[in-house]
């Protein structure tokens, strides 16, 4: 499976040579990828069979997922052997404390430490931990003994294991948007005739600012985009009816704005027809904060229509999130959906 | 030019939704232009076909607004901003949708405005329940402040000024100087996506790979009552940008600009904006780079209901950007 496979490799912004090797793996055979100088996996799917009328007509279509996810990195070694680190892309500090991690490329596992609660004076208690006030614990004594290990530099993410839940639920670690990877496998790996041609784009450093995007987007030119993406649901008890953002189990989330992007109105409405016209459940992503690689697809060249489309996820950026089998299942048939709408 | 700065700033148009004010200019460019075209982000342009160097000319067709985020079971909307808008300047708003829909806002409890957030404000279009509200409005569906134009004898205020005052002054442009000879070659745009991050500009600019850029946009004026410090004033004439915080325009191309209001003794300021950006921050950095200047109309209360400018500010930025585009100096000037 897909995202169980992609949701175990250790793949940071700017570190996601893991994650690549694997979709490069996992690529049917006589497609036609690269990687770019930024490390964006770009494929093409093109269907020779289908030169008809039908087809000659389709845009240039872009889909876009990003293989890259939030986590840390190593910033200093004390003399006790333990770890500093720097945060790569938005983590919630108040989530890091006595989460298990892996350290560098051989994997050293790792917890992150504080000062014991026992020890801690009275208004220490009362504050979250703070970034600087932590530390990654790899059971060695001393920083030489912690250098035969690790170095400054060295890449960290959560050791997350993947597992089914609950009513056909998955739990695990970089569902934002290994979720998207997944899903683009699933549709390169489509033999159906009637799929129109398009390029998937496998992005870099998403999550520091959607930057792989920028290259990939300028290289493939494309005239339509759709980015793929793992998004925060908020339906839980502190949450508001209003402030649910996402609901998990009400199908794929539809952007209209967010921080980075206007969605294509016409490319927008294309989505909600297309889900409507095949019985597939979908909902509003309802917020606009947050960004995505739309935001630099669109503004790639001349500019370039997109749209984004999500599958809902709970407590994204940190340690574990929540998705629902149909919202995975039910974004798929809708991307697919989406692209067949094109052939006339 | 009044009926026209009425009709422009009274169209809808919040970013991302240009349809109906692209609609409204292009009918005002297009006997005026040798070709008149669409981008794919909705940049509108229309050209003065010359030889080089191209200049580009650029206002923001879009205004700021507000976006349905949930519509709750009793009818009222949840809203989210498009552009910067500031609650304490919405409640008891009037706002309008696309389709004529309009409602108020207003805000839940709260001791103090401090605690305003988002999550405590809410559109109410007098609808009883969520079918209702439904059958008006949807999830997306864009809001923009309904306030019509009033002419204040030699003032005008309206919404949207920011940027519809740009856009009539390049179509007036383009209509003065239809029938005159021009020498460079003339791209006005009507950009898309500014109040969000300066974003139909840079498509744009890549598209054109002009030479040089002069946006047309307002500035914020320090001539109210302990207003904070800001020596530009309404009346004193157009404002040449020295500086905001998305561009630092060119000299050669500024200095132009000046000696043009010199030379045609038209008054004009000179504007250091602290906060703030225009087209020119992302146009400046296209492709190669494109040495830019910006023009500013003067104007008190952006980004409220009520944006004050003065006519006399307008006309005389007609006139300087007339000169400006017809100035010979454009071919001569190098990098």
């Amino acid at each position: 499976m897909f995202l169980q496979d992609l949701s175990g490799i250790p793949g940071v912004s700017g570190n996601e040579n893991e994650v690549r090797k694997y979709i490069r793996k996992a690529l049917p055979s006589r497609v036609k990828a690269d990687t770019d100088y930024m490390g964006n996996l770009l494929v093409n799917k093109d269907f020779k069979g289908n030169s008809s009328a039908r087809f000659r007509k389709i845009p240039r279509i872009m889909l876009a997922a990003h293989m890259d996810e939030v986590g840390l990195m190593i910033s200093s070694i004390e003399k006790t052997g333990h770890l500093r680190f720097k945060k790569v892309g938005g983590i919630d500090d108040r989530v890091l404390v006595a989460k298990d991690v892996l350290v560098g490329k051989d994997c050293v596992p790792g917890v992150i430490g504080a000062k014991a609660v026992h020890l801690q004076k009275e208004e220490e208690r009362k504050r979250p931990y703070e970034v600087k006030s932590l530390f990654i614990d790899i059971g060695v004594q001393g920083k030489e003994e912690a250098e035969k290990l690790v170095q400054i530099g060295d890449y960290v993410s959560f050791d997350s294991s993947f597992k089914s839940m609950g009513d056909n639920c998955y739990m695990g670690k970089a569902f934002d948007d290994r979720v998207g990877c997944a899903i683009l496998l699933e549709m390169l790996h489509d033999h159906q005739k009637e799929l129109p041609p398009f390029q998937a784009a496998f992005t870099v450093q998403e999550e520091v600012g959607f930057r792989g995007a920028r290259t990939a987007a300028y290289a493939l030119n494309p005239e339509i985009a759709l980015v793929i993406e793992g998004t925060a649901a908020s339906d839980v008890p502190e949450s508001k009816d209003h402030e649910h953002s996402t609901t998990l189990g009400e199908g794929p989330a539809i952007t209209f704005m967010d921080q980075s992007v206007m969605v294509d109105r016409e490319l927008m409405q294309r989505l909600v027809n297309t889900a409507e016209k095949n019985e597939i459940p979908f909902q509003f992503r309802r917020f606009t904060g947050g960004f995505t690689d739309a935001g630099a697809i669109s503004l790639a060249r001349e500019g370039t229509r997109t749209a984004v489309i999500s599958v809902p996820c709970r407590y994204i950026h940190s340690p574990f999130s929540i998705l629902k089998e149909s919202d995975y299942r039910h974004t798929l048939e809708l991307v697919r959906a989406f692209l067949k709408s094109f052939i006339v | 030019m009044q009926k026209l700065i009425s009709k422009f700033t009274e169209t809808f148009g919040p970013s991302g939704l240009e349809d109906d004010i692209r609609r409204v200019i292009y009918e005002e460019v297009k006997n005026y232009a040798d070709e008149v075209f669409t981008d794919p982000l909705g940049n509108l342009v229309a050209v003065r076909k010359g030889k080089d160097p191209r200049l580009m000319l650029a206002a923001h067709m879009d205004e700021i607004g507000l976006i349905i985020t949930h519509i709750d079971e009793k009818g009222f909307l949840r809203i989210s901003s498009v552009g910067g808008v500031t609650f304490y300047q919405l409640i008891g708003q009037r706002f309008m949708f696309a389709n004529g829909t309009i409602g108020t806002v207003y805000h839940e409890k709260v001791d103090s405005f401090k605690e305003l957030t988002w999550s405590k404000l809410y559109l109410d279009i007098g609808a009883a329940n969520k079918e209702e509200a439904a059958a008006k409005v949807s999830l997306g569906d864009m809001a923009v402040f309904h306030h019509s134009f009033v002419d204040l004898g030699k003032r005008y205020i309206a919404k949207a000024m920011d940027d519809r005052i740009g856009c009539v002054i390049l179509v007036e442009l383009l209509k003065r100087l239809y029938g005159q000879k021009v020498s460079q070659e003339l791209a006005f745009v009507f950009t898309v996506q500014e109040e969000v991050g300066l974003r139909g500009a840079k498509s744009a600019a890549y598209k054109l790979a002009p030479r040089y850029a002069v946006a047309v946009d307002v500035t914020r004026v320090g001539d109210m009552p302990e207003a904070p410090r800001m020596d530009v004033s309404l009346g004193k004439g157009p404002a040449i940008k020295v500086k905001d915080s998305s561009v630092i325009c060119h000299p050669k191309v500024r200095d132009l600009m000046v000696k043009t209001a010199e030379k045609n003794k038209i008054d004009y300021q000179l504007e250091v904006l602290e906060r703030g950006g225009t087209d020119a921050g992302s146009i400046h950095l296209s492709r190669e780079g494109v040495p830019s200047g910006v023009m500013s109309i003067p104007c008190r209360y952006v980004h409220t209901a009520s944006e004050m400018v003065d006519g006399r500010d307008v006309e005389n930025g007609v006139t300087l950007m007339e000169k400006i585009c017809l100035s010979p100096e454009w071919s001569s000037m190098g990098q």
